[in-house]
């Protein structure tokens, strides 16, 4: 009896020992070298997995930030402005300066100005509304409100008003990571410089209809009339297709385009009320 | 024992309003709007411009490839514009508008049979040019050219023809009442057919909930040995679908992503048939179609022949107008059609029905969460899974809808028809099938 005990624990331990002796080699010879850089550029990142920088999940990035060895190009737009200072001081590189950036809607196209001619109340995304029919609206450009951005933000950045009908972007929790705008099947999201002190000009229209048209679905369309590319004085606003469009590496905020716009489709924000009478324009800011 | 196709189908109420009443002639509308794309593949290329005069069946736009259409004027008057205009889908497309001024007909255009020639003395090469020159589409739905249907792949061995008189959607009556009234024209479409793809043998397939037409096809095919046959059909949805009818006349399973030619098969609908008919023994192009209008809440639910491009609110006038309390207008069946943005959309080669539908039944149902009763996967006559295709559509996984046949689905809508919990699961099937189809097309 005691001999059978005896028995079962030597050879439980030989075959231990022999498996321990295998492993070990096998380990050995196939070990796979890992640059530790990779775990610690990994550490530094949010780890949101926002995909905003491009690559699959933080990972990713820090496997291309390490492989590259350069910040050329490789940036993660969510860390804000000490994360990439960070990594740089670990891999000995330099930090690239970053203009912060924020996503904009450039719909204007609330309940008031723009009236529902149908009703909807098929699966309840923006996208298979967009690709199935053309949404409630008059305008076949403008956003359908049903959140496809409030749902892809990580960061709870944006999210759509009740009253309106249109997305909101809380400033202070965007991270311009970008998913809002991909997962939007109108372009209508656009990320834009912040700009001096998150002070910022744009057309907040996609509408490519000729003005008449646009301007019967909706009362605060771009008509594509071209008075703000005239007015411009540092030629920033190119009109196309009967939409203008601000370029912000080039719009100075002098605002002359907002007092000059017939529909209020350009809106400013973020800036001091102004003295001068606006609401005759139709602006809010 | 009829026959019927084996997986999946439903029985939704049959609804045939108007199967009674006889195709009316609807008066010529103040105004037409001819789309340019009324058929699947490349729209045409205008031809006319403001200003121009144009006839009853000129040609307007120009076919812009193989898997392209002629588009001819439906009516005589002066083009008004060549615009964007709302189609069907809801967003704008090009289409030439016309101001209708009298009737004046091309002058190519026999308005009865040519009675100067025996009708087996058509040639295939004169059938084909035919059909092509008179911008002959699918007219059950799919619009999908009938020249290139009618030229089989090289290497393919078309057997058997199979006429689709099937008319599976509930309320449509259009093709019901062409088999009643127009069975010798079509028949004698059927042979034209026939030569053209070198097949001795054609099948009119018929759900038997139309013994009416049953009986009026079966008398004309037994009068002449034309090598038609009539088959009666068990009524089940979607019989009227290619595949289901191909299984349903003859048992072969056509393979997921090959065309029906793969089993030896061609499907012809009767519209098709009729427009093929008209074509070769008229010279008139597929300028007018039998459209049923439709609904409980109409006053005259009626068949009316009705020119390309005329507003639905034209067809529902002659119906008695829309009733005030109407939720939604239906371009098609209501189990596969489409909600209409505006009643200024217009009629098209394929439009097969207008259906008006009161705002008390227009509503869909709240839904709910998927309670995985597998009824969907019951119903489903492709045999797919409707609600792992909806699943797998949230989470955007293409790759692995495309690995659950996505795109075999034909957007018959049982499954949505069938849901418990009344889940969208069709909406999100399109989307998926549009996404995969995108992905499948940038790989070539």
């Amino acid at each position: 009896m005691s001999n059978i005990i005896i028995y079962t624990i030597v050879s439980l331990c030989a075959i231990g020992i022999v498996s321990a002796v295998v492993l070990y080699l096998v380990a050995r010879q196939f070990r796979v070298d890992e640059d530790p850089r990779i775990d610690q550029v990994e550490a530094l990142l949010p780890g949101a997995n926002c995909g905003g920088c491009g690559k699959p999940g933080c990972r990713g990035l820090a496997e291309a930030i390490v492989r590259a060895n350069s910040l050329e190009g490789l940036s993660c737009p969510v860390g804000g402005e000490t994360t990439m200072p960070a990594i740089a001081a670990v891999l000995g590189l330099e930090a690239g300066t970053r203009v912060p950036r924020v996503a904009v809607v450039r719909c204007g196209g609330d309940r008031e100005r723009r009236s529902r001619v149908n009703h909807y109340d098929g699966y309840p995304s923006c996208a298979v509304e967009h690709a199935l029919y053309r949404g409630e609206s008059a305008c076949p450009f403008g956003c359908l409100g049903l959140g496809d951005c409030a749902r892809a933000c990580t960061f709870d950045a944006i999210r759509v008003e009740e009253a309106t009908g249109l997305p909101v972007v809380r400033e202070e929790a965007c991270v311009a990571c970008n998913a809002c705008a991909k997962a939007c099947p109108r372009g209508i999201i656009e990320l834009r410089d912040k700009g001096v002190k998150a002070r910022r000009v744009f057309v907040s229209c996609v509408n490519r209809d000729r003005g008449v048209l646009a301007r019967g679905a909706c009362g605060a369309a771009c008509i594509g009339c071209g008075k703000c590319a005239k007015d411009c004085s540092f030629e920033a606003i190119v009109v196309e297709d009967n939409l203008a469009y601000i370029d912000f590496r080039k719009c100075r905020l002098c605002r002359k385009c907002v007092s000059s716009c017939p529909t209020g489709a350009i809106r400013e924000v973020n800036f001091p009320s102004r003295k001068v009478e606006l609401s005759k324009v139709g602006i809010e800011n | 024992m009829l026959k019927t196709f084996t997986l999946g189908g439903i029985h939704p109420p049959d609804e045939k309003l108007s199967s009674g009443s006889a195709i009316v002639p609807l008066p010529l509308p103040e105004q037409v709007k001819i789309p340019l794309s009324q058929h699947i593949g490349v729209p045409a290329l205008p031809l006319v411009k403001k200003g121009d005069r144009v006839k009853v069946g000129q040609l307007v736009g120009e076919a812009a490839g193989f898997i392209s259409a002629n588009v001819h004027s439906s009516v005589s008057g002066v083009v008004v514009n060549v615009e964007a205009v709302v189609d069907t889908s809801g967003y704008a497309r090009p289409a030439v508008v016309i101001r209708v001024e009298g009737d004046e007909w091309d002058k190519s255009i026999g308005r009865q049979e040519t009675p100067d020639r025996y009708l087996s003395a058509f040639s295939r090469e004169e059938i084909l040019t035919a059909v092509q020159a008179a911008g002959i589409v699918g007219m059950g739905g799919a619009t999908f050219p009938t020249r290139v249907k009618l030229s089989p792949p090289a290497g393919s061995h078309p057997e058997l023809l199979i006429i689709n008189g099937v008319e599976c959607e509930p309320f449509l009556t259009a093709d019901h009442r062409l088999m009643i009234e127009k069975s010798r024209e079509l028949l004698i479409g059927t042979r034209f057919l026939m030569k053209a793809l070198g097949v001795e043998q054609a099948v009119i397939g018929i759900e038997n909930n139309k013994p009416d037409a049953i009986a009026k096809t079966w008398e004309a095919v037994t009068k002449h040995t034309l090598g038609i046959k009539v088959c009666p059909l068990k009524v089940k949805y979607p019989q009227g679908g290619e595949k289901q009818l191909i299984q349903a006349i003859t048992g072969r399973r056509v393979p997921s992503g090959a065309l029906p030619i793969s089993v030896g098969v061609v499907v012809h609908n009767v519209g098709t048939v009729y427009a093929v008919y008209e074509a070769i023994t008229m010279h008139k192009p597929l300028i007018e179609r039998v459209v049923t209008v439709t609904g409980k809440s109409l006053a005259r639910p009626g068949n009316y022949l009705c020119r390309v491009g005329t507003p639905v609110a034209c067809l529902i006038d002659a119906a008695g107008g829309l009733p005030g309390d109407t939720g939604k207008v239906i371009s098609g069946g209501p189990m596969m059609g489409k909600a209409l943005a505006s009643t200024d959309v217009v009629v098209t080669k394929g439009t097969s029905g207008v259906l008006v539908i009161p705002e008390n039944e227009a509503r869909r149902k709240t839904a709910r969460d998927c309670i995985r009763c597998a009824k969907c996967v019951r119903v489903c006559p492709m045999g797919l899974e409707p609600y792992l295709l909806m699943t797998l559509g949230e989470y955007q996984q293409v790759e692995k809808l495309e690995r659950a046949r996505v795109m075999d689905c034909i957007e018959c809508g049982s499954c949505n028809f069938t849901c418990p919990a009344h889940r969208p699961l069709l909406d999100m099937i399109r989307l998926d099938k549009s996404r995969v189809g995108q992905v499948i097309k940038s790989r070539k």
